[in-house]
């Protein structure tokens, strides 16, 4: 007889799904729209499970069977992927209401979507990454074309749901190879198996769960849905595929190439330098030609990904540490800068192109000063959080000797430095054709002004979110 | 190695029999019945769609709702089975496992339900 395994360090998940359980239940049987108030409770749920997670995470926990861990390194990550959900849900809120497209079903995805979420940073076998990744998946295509109606939207969806199976497929592929030829999925066991040689077998799957992870984080060559997905999906669905989901496929990779593929530092990490220098190359000169901001933003997206994958690519602790402050203030800079996409409306109509900008700064000197703020921070214009991000980041390659890491890196963001001021130009230097709306809602300005603030005054505190990725990589090194 | 491709003869039989049954039953039609192919005959019947034809049709969006539907709840009771054979050794934590399986799949039947998924008109 099997005893019951410990639940207590999945306490988050379980609360989340749960929440997302009860929340469809009372949508469905309430008569009159209840979107509204599923929305707030869902952002509730969100934060409270952000509370949960440090909590539910003392040292290194492995339960279910070795399926899900619980350390230092999942608590930081989720508590990302929980803010950045609850976040964008905020932002949600408005976008529904305005666009008359209040449907319960919305908050309730976003909820699967973020236990998915937290189930990949959290696995620890490859069967459990595949089903925390598909559950994420699942979710996110629905949302993808959740504005049915919009031509776009649903070819934002086929096109996510299309290429995310292959992906799928490949994931798949990738690990029944490994397992062929290792003969586990669990990540512990793995970690053990290679120190004596590895078959070929194992290599050639590994590179092919590399594919998978690098196509849900949009890393080049896996990039090519990335511009036309965010922009079909809603603004709102683009601030969540920007943020959440990259934050967990993220960590998910960190945590299988450091953990089970630890002894394969020197196969995978060719694979992962070039990935990284071409998202850089890529993030940099794609996002040149845009005009549409969201697909812009896809571009400065890939971008930030090739950075964060010096980290990994560099893979030790140092590195490791420099990737979650990377994520956490990707974080920050994203949700700031869709915030402000979303409140650009010209008679209730959202905008999306970057002439529409034009003169921001004299019809509204507030949002342009923190448009600003979030493009000199995402450049990486030094007392702003991006530059401390790519710091951190290119010191840990400088450590370890990839000076061509850390050079094109360098490099590459002179030149996306190009399009980010672009951008602060048209604000501040072109006259307006046609102002944008006022007041588009309290609630967008809390997050802008929130993130706005945050970034600006990073320089002063940065040591508190140093020392808690440091703790963060430590844990995932001493395990 | 014998004993184990041993075990695998029943299945082996089972196809043998399966591909037999299929061609005797086609191969047997065609020899003896008397052909008389004319327009009604070859058509579709009973569920609608011409068998040979451009896949790119408009059809009713409920076929593919109930099809679904069926699936969904079809693959419910292919899991069931599996767990009332091995419930003796999963034990209680097999137990509980497919009872919240079954929970959630309770919770989507609840929420089609509602939603008037079910409902033909």
């Amino acid at each position: 007889m099997q005893e019951l395994p410990n639940f207590a360090p999945a306490l988050p998940e379980i609360f989340i799904a749960f929440s997302a359980i009860a929340l469809l239940l009372l949508g469905v049987f309430r008569k009159e729209d209840a979107t509204q108030g599923i929305t707030v409770l869902a952002i509730v749920a969100m934060l409270f499970a952000g509370l949960l997670v440090p909590a539910a995470a003392g040292g290194r926990v492995v339960t279910f069977g070795g399926m899900f861990v619980v350390d230092g390194f999942s608590a930081f990550t989720k508590v990302l992927v929980l803010l950045a959900s609850a976040f964008t849900m905020a932002m949600s809120a408005n976008w529904l209401h305005r666009e008359k497209l209040e449907r319960f079903e919305y908050p309730v995805l976003m909820l699967l979507a973020t236990l998915g979420m937290m189930l990949m940073i959290s696995a620890n076998n490859l069967m459990a990454l595949y089903l925390g990744l598909e559950l994420q998946s699942l979710a996110l295509y629905v949302l993808a074309a959740y504005q049915r109606d919009s031509g776009r939207a649903t070819e934002a969806g086929l096109k996510y749901f299309v290429l995310g199976s292959l992906a799928s497929g490949m994931l798949l592929y990738g690990s029944s190879l490994i397992y062929g030829f290792a003969g586990t999925t669990g990540f512990d066991a793995l970690g053990h198996s290679f120190a004596q040689g590895v078959p070929v077998g194992v290599t050639v799957g590994m590179v092919f769960v590399i594919a998978a992870l690098a196509f849900k984080i949009s890393a080049v060559p896996f990039h090519m849905w990335t511009p036309d997905v965010y922009e079909g999906a809603p603004t709102p669905v683009t601030a969540f595929f920007a943020v959440a989901p990259k934050i967990a496929a993220f960590s998910l990779l960190v945590r299988v190439m450091v953990g089970p593929f630890g002894d394969l530092t020197h196969q995978w990490s060719q694979v992962v330098i070039f990935i990284s220098l071409a998202s850089m190359a890529l993030g940099a000169f794609g996002a040149i030609a845009q005009n549409n901001i969201k697909r812009l933003m896809a571009y400065s997206s890939i971008g930030h990904v090739g950075y964060a994958l010096i980290g990994l690519a560099v893979g030790d602790q140092v590195g490791i540490r420099g990737v979650l402050i990377y994520l956490a203030i990707y974080l920050f800079m994203n949700v700031g800068t869709f915030a402000v996409i979303l409140a650009m409306r010209q008679k209730g109509r959202l905008m999306e192109g970057i002439d529409d900008l034009a003169g921001l700064s004299k019809t509204h000197p507030m949002s342009a000063a923190a448009m600003a703020i979030f493009m000199f921070s995402m450049a990486g214009i030094p007392p702003l959080a991006g530059f401390w991000g790519k710091l951190y980041v290119f010191m840990a390659a400088i450590e370890k000797g990839f000076i061509t890491l850390a050079v094109v890196g360098v490099l590459t963001s002179v030149v996306s430095a190009y399009y980010y001021l672009r951008i602060i130009k048209v604000m501040y230097f072109d006259e307006p054709v046609e102002a944008l709306d006022h007041g588009t809602g309290k609630g967008l300005s809390f997050i802008v002004a929130f993130n706005a603030i945050l970034i600006v005054v990073f320089t002063f505190l940065p040591s508190s979110l140093v020392s808690s990725a440091s703790t963060a990589a430590a844990a995932l090194f001493g395990g | 190695m014998d004993t184990m491709l041993l075990e695998y003869l029943p299945i082996l039989l089972f196809l043998g029999i399966a591909v037999a049954f299929a061609a005797i039953a086609v191969g047997a039609s065609w020899l003896v019945a008397r052909q008389k192919p004319d327009v009604a005959k070859d058509s579709a019947y009973e569920c609608g769609f011409d068998a040979f034809d451009d896949a790119r049709s408009k059809f009713e969006v409920r076929f593919y709702l109930v099809a679904i539907l069926f699936i969904i709840f079809d693959l419910e009771v292919a899991f069931l089975f599996p767990w009332a054979v091995s419930l003796g050794k999963i034990g209680l934590f097999g137990f509980w496992s497919m009872i919240g399986f079954l929970g959630v799949l309770t919770v989507g039947f609840i929420y089609e339900w509602k939603k008037g998924a079910l409902e033909w008109e």
